[in-house]
């Protein structure tokens, strides 16, 4: 097991630095640099290349990609080109609403999509079954933007039930101690913080809840379905065990095994970021970040986010195998 | 993105379970089940409906979809836009056009976008996974290595924003519709490409492969004649989804400002992002484009779903 | 299989432990419960500022944020664009624009308790001046080397010569400041947010800091400029924080403050609200209290809905561009003139823009001193613009046309809409146009700027009433977004920008503008106010044309 996990770490090391590499190429290679965002709008050619010197833009890539692996090998990402702090600052201020609008979203789609899926399988092929499943599905196809837009239009703005955008109220003035903001009202028992904060998490967390919703309402759905056919789901319900203990004992704990795998996963693709929900919902995140710095050309940030997030994705992954392991007998890593 | 791997696997799988039955039966047999399905009528009804209005449009438009014709009754300061009436039966967008006609024609530029999207994919996605498959079932200990290779690959390709992906072939290209059928078709490539690989994977263990094998048939003839044809079914349903998956995209892509924006042929995901500015004032500039956009890839998807449950054998009992 | 359940909830009861433990240690360190409704005032605004330091910066919402916190010599009055008395009382200019003598105020303080006094203005000003290394980078000191030159010590070849040459106190309340040559600058630097005066405290810990490293390919600013703590300038409010995770920057309202209006709220919170959408809900639903850049389509609903949806005045311009190298066909004039007459500017004004939009006819808003009533109009006249294309044999001309997809500035709030109705124009005039869309930042700047658009659309927002604010960036010498050689225009440029004497000058830049749309180098389009929307129970500040909104005047009803 534990030589599985070395190994599988030292894979990531070549890979990581493919992607470094690959990255690096194709980044330098799109036309146009960051000094359009440093400068205004009518900046002289002189000063973008003045601009461009200063930032180490006008030597050779090999040159910029060597100085690029020196600091990485000294855990240094460097700057950010457009806010001029360092990109490992950078991620530790967006990373945890990015993870606390993760969490939130999975609450949501896991606390309604299981039982949902469940409640179909049981009434497969009725009407129940097929709104469930049509309705989880029309979350699928509404573009994501728009469904913020009708969130906040019915649950903000007309019922004011939720704020409508950003993680806490400005003004409250809470304490921050990890950049979690519900975590940190908790810890310096400021639950009104807390609790402001989890309101702001309701409505961008339903939006980016959709499509992980439908993915696991059909899941355990199908899982629930295939559960029920099997030959012991059938010898326990002419046992005439109740239907409770025959759900609680057989039915959903060998149908949880398929769902929470893809819930490890469905959490991990979420981490990387929402760039359209972190934008309608003004949600500093690491998604409307990146998309930031996708326009700015602001190269260490994408670099630095990239390759992080590709250590989050093989990370959680290996999670995933290894929990897989570890809740089904059956299936052993190599 | 790694959400979609395991749902991909799954469906890979769905391959290996019903090999061992006979072809013809199998899909007669899922037809059948599908009729009875009124998710599946349902989705059917909608695309074939989608699918008329597409072909049908330039003759069903009444007017040309970029003629700013009542441009001069529109007013942004005073929100005056002619709303449904005799001429216009869906009212006059944002530019005095005739709001029906780029419906229609947006109708087909949005079919355009999926299936270019979806062939793209599916067909970067059937080389790359076909291959790696291939060379996984069929070639050794060699063919493991270009496998892992081909995989690491794949893998390194889901890691990447797909943002950054459409930026660049914008920037490549210019901005037009086709830099999003690339930019939505390229990341469906490795969806495919895990797709195809999962389902020969699991057909190569398949006992008419061994026996294939045995008889001395020539390992390139059983990937072409079968274990490629025998893989389809879940491919079948993963074009299904990705025709939606494009349609939705698009949308997004457009809202990011990258969308195709020729005002000529008009694309639903592109009037959706048009209408933004005027959500307060205007709703049913976004309600038109939306709705279309709903109902389609709910169309698409159901059918897919559907077609999903009927080939599964294990769903069926 | 039990030992791994058993390690697993021994996992789980450490982390719960450490959790604990974290608590334990983290207290809260919030002064008073929770602030009342009324004390708060939140303003969305389209971005983020980059810097606490506005000599750093170049961008709008920078010197939004700083305005309210440092004050300059000289600036604009509230709601117009006359340069009044502000730290100074009164100024003077001798005849030759070289020497300008300032009357301090006196009794003002800065956030950090210093006195405001005539040696704190000169060391600001030799602050700038004798910047080194990396400050000099046009990406830390662009509005500095714009308004005053160069520096004591240029170490680019690069660099402008310095154009300042002395600040001397006089006394206490009395400063004198020379420079080498006048420039059409002055006095509007002194107005410059840029220029914003700190504390001679602050100024010494800047110094202690040191410069940022420089580095190769590394990009910082200096520590001071990042966090609310060290900065600190003479106005209405001093920073609290800035929560970049958030985008947030915290004002609280300075107690010290000389003038009046003292800051009407205890806190002004500037919150980024990229999307426009975004900023409409959050102020109906009572999350924000106001937000700028309010689209062209919100101002009626908003109205009639009971907001406030005051709009300044107009003081910016869009104009079609034209790049004669690009598409040689448009160094011939009768090919200019002729899309200018293809052009209906009215039809933009009343179906896109917001009410008080004006059609331009010329390259500055009717509000700039200097502005023109004797220009050559070129009137909309599809029929008279095929003629022209005609006789100019350019019957068949084919151009690319770029335009912005995601963007929105003040003077254009939604370019793809403008350019579909410009294209219209063109194309019933018989000219194909190709489109050519791009992304702002960084496509559509750069191929604008490298001359590669042979059309496009961009604009303008006056930094102070000085019309060469407007013509001077753009004719003054070639410029690469326009690819013409008009040795007479920029003679005249060169002659206007050396006039000290401001009446001499408004009747320069008005020959100046009849010359220009004489010469005719690309199509103005129109001007259109951007407005600003507020809750109902709010006292909105006056609104400036110059964008200066002086937030101290915001409280609630």
């Amino acid at each position: 097991m534990v030589r599985y996990i070395v190994r599988r770490l030292l894979q990531l090391i070549p890979t990581l630095f493919g992607l470094s590499l690959l990255l690096f190429a194709w980044l330098h290679s799109l036309p146009g640099g960051p000094e359009a965002a440093l400068l205004d709008v009518r900046a002289t050619a002189d000063t973008r290349a003045q601009v461009r010197r200063s930032l180490g833009l006008d030597e050779p890539l090999w040159i910029q990609y060597g100085r690029f692996m020196k600091r990485l090998a000294q855990l240094d990402l460097g700057d950010s080109f457009s806010t001029g702090t360092p990109v490992v600052e950078e991620f530790g201020r967006r990373f945890p609403a990015t993870v606390e609008l993760t969490v939130a979203a999975m609450i949501l789609a896991i606390g309604l999509g299981i039982p949902l899926g469940y409640l179909a399988a049981r009434r497969h092929g009725r009407l129940l079954d097929i709104l469930t499943v049509s309705g989880s599905l029309l979350g699928i196809c509404i573009p994501i933007f728009f469904l913020g837009f009708l969130l906040k239009a019915l649950l903000a703005v007309k019922l004011g039930w939720f704020p409508s955008l950003g993680r806490q109220t400005p003004g409250l003035d809470a304490t921050r101690v990890t950049g979690f903001y519900v975590l940190d009202g908790v810890l310096t028992r400021e639950f009104d913080a807390s609790w402001d904060a989890l309101k702001h998490l309701v409505l961008p967390g339903i939006a980016l809840a959709s499509i992980p919703f439908a993915i696991i309402v059909r899941m355990t759905r199908a899982s629930v379905l295939e559960v029920l056919g099997e030959d012991y789901v059938r010898t326990a319900e002419a046992k005439g065990l109740r239907e409770s203990t025959v759900r609680r004992r057989h039915v959903l704990r060998n149908a949880m095994l398929p769902v929470a795998t893809s819930i490890g996963l469905l959490t991990g693709g979420l981490l990387s970021g929402a760039v359209l929900t972190e934008t309608v919902f003004a949600f500093g995140g690491i998604g409307s970040f990146l998309a930031e710095a996708i326009s700015n050309r602001d190269y260490p940030v994408l670099m630095g986010f990239i390759m992080i997030i590709a250590v989050l994705y093989v990370l959680i992954n290996l999670a995933v195998d290894l929990s897989y392991s570890l809740l089904d007998p059956r299936v052993r890593v190599r | 993105m790694s959400a979609k791997t395991d749902r991909i696997d799954r469906l890979a799988e769905l391959t290996a379970a019903r090999a061992d039955e006979g072809g013809h039966g199998l899909w007669y047999e899922a037809f059948k089940r599908l009729r009875r399905n009124p998710m599946a009528i349902a989705g059917a009804v909608i695309v074939l409906v989608f699918v008329l209005i597409a072909i049908l449009a330039r003759v069903l438009a009444p007017y040309e979809p970029d003629a700013q014709t009542w441009l001069g009754e529109t007013s942004t300061a005073t929100m005056t836009f002619p709303g449904a009436r005799a001429g216009n039966l869906l009212g006059v967008d944002h530019l005095g056009r005739d709001m029906l006609s780029r419906l229609l024609i947006g109708s087909q530029q949005s079919l355009l976008v999926g299936v270019v999207a979806t062939v793209l994919g599916f067909s970067a996605g059937a080389l790359l996974g076909g291959v790696s498959g291939a060379c996984l079932g069929l070639f050794g200990t060699a063919g493991r290595r270009v496998d892992a290779v081909l995989m690491r690959f794949n893998d390194m390709a889901l890691a990447v924003p797909s943002l950054l992906l459409a930026v660049s072939v914008a920037t490549l290209l210019g901005q037009s519709l086709i830099t999003v059928m690339i930019a939505v078709g390229v990341t469906q490539v490795p969806v495919f490409a895990r797709l195809l690989r999962g389902s020969m994977l699991a057909q190569s263990h398949s006992d008419y492969v061994m026996a294939s094998t045995a008889l001395g048939v020539r390992k390139s003839r059983i990937v072409l004649n079968h274990i490629l044809p025998n893989s389809l079914g879940p491919v079948l349903v993963q074009v299904t989804l990705s025709l939606a998956t494009a349609i939705i995209e698009a949308a997004g892509l457009s809202f990011l400002g990258l969308g195709g924006v020729d005002a000529a042929h008009p694309e639903w995901g592109f009037m959706l992002a048009e209408s933004q500015q005027y959500l307060s004032g205007a709703l049913r500039f976004a309600v038109y484009p939306a709705t279309a956009i709903i109902v389609t890839a709910l169309g698409f998807t159901l059918l897919g779903e559907a077609l999903r449950e009927a080939l599964d054998p294990k769903l069926r009992k | 299989m039990k030992s791994r359940k058993l390690r697993g909830l021994l996992a789980l009861a450490s982390v719960t432990v450490l959790a604990l433990g974290t608590a334990a240690c983290a207290k809260s360190d919030r002064d008073d419960g929770g602030s009342g409704d009324k004390d708060t005032f939140v303003f969305g605004t389209p971005g983020s500022p980059k810097s606490l330091d506005p000599s750093l910066a170049t961008d709008g919402e920078t010197f939004r944020v700083t305005r309210q916190v440092f004050e300059t010599l000289l600036k604009h009055e509230p709601g117009g664009t006359k340069i009044v008395p502000s730290l100074a009382e009164s100024y003077e200019q001798s005849p030759d624009g070289l020497i300008w003598t300032f009357n301090l105020r006196s009794g003002v303080k800065f956030h950090d308790g210093e006195a405001f006094n005539a040696a704190a203005v000169c060391k600001n000003y030799e602050r700038w001046y004798n910047w080194t290394g990396t400050y000099q980078n046009t990406n830390f000191s662009s509005y500095w080397q714009e308004l005053f030159g160069g520096f004591a010590k240029n170490e680019d070849a690069k660099t402008p010569a310095a154009n300042f040459k002395s600040c001397a106190p006089q006394g206490d309340l009395k400063v004198v400041i020379t420079v080498d040559h006048y420039s059409a600058t002055l006095p509007g630097a002194f107005t410059h947010a840029s220029l914003g005066l700190h504390s001679p405290k602050a100024i010494e810990k800047y110094t202690a800091e040191g410069n940022p490293t420089g580095e190769a390919g590394k990009f910082n600013y200096p520590a001071f400029s990042q966090t609310a703590g060290t900065v600190a300038g003479t106005g209405p409010f001093k920073y609290a924080n800035w929560d970049k995770g958030a985008q947030e920057v915290t004002l609280e309202a300075f107690d010290g403050y000389w003038g009046s209006p003292k800051a009407g709220v205890k806190k002004l919170v500037m919150k980024t609200i990229k999307d426009a959408n975004a900023g409409r809900q959050a102020l109906q639903s009572g999350d924000i209290q106001g937000y700028d850049l309010v689209a062209p389509a919100d101002v009626s609903p908003l109205k009639d809905a009971g907001y406030q949806v005051p709009t300044r005045g107009v003081f910016n311009l869009l104009y079609l561009g034209m790049q004669q190298e690009a598409e040689p066909l448009l160094q011939k004039k009768e090919v200019r003139e002729a899309i200018a007459h293809a052009i209906d500017k009215q039809s933009i004004v009343t179906s896109k823009l917001p009410p008080g939009a004006k059609a331009a006819d010329q390259f500055m808003p009717d509000t700039v001193e200097g502005y023109s009533t004797t220009v050559p109009k070129y009137d909309y006249n599809p029929e008279k613009a095929k003629e022209l294309l005609k006789g100019a044999g350019a019957d068949k001309l084919s151009i690319d046309f770029c335009y912005p997809t995601e963007v929105s500035r003040p003077y254009m709030p939604s370019p793809p809409e403008i350019f579909e109705i410009l294209k219209a124009n063109l194309q019933a005039a018989g000219i194909t146009v190709n489109d050519k869309p791009m992304k702002w930042a960084p496509d559509y700047l750069d191929a604008t700027d490298a001359g590669k658009c042979p059309l496009y659309i961009i604009g303008w927002t006056g930094d102070y009433n000085e019309a060469y604010n407007f013509i001077g960036t753009w004719f003054a010498v070639y410029d690469g977004g326009w690819g013409f050689k008009n040795e007479k225009l920029f003679a005249d440029m060169a002659t206007v920008s050396k006039e000290p004497d401001k009446a001499k000058r408004i009747e320069l830049y008005k020959a100046l503008n009849d010359e220009i749309m004489t010469y005719l180098p690309g199509v103005p389009l129109t001007s259109s106010p951007p407005s600003m929307a507020f809750a109902p129970n709010v006292n909105p500040p006056t609104t400036s044309p110059l964008t200066q909104e002086n937030f101290a005047e915001v409280s609630y009803k």
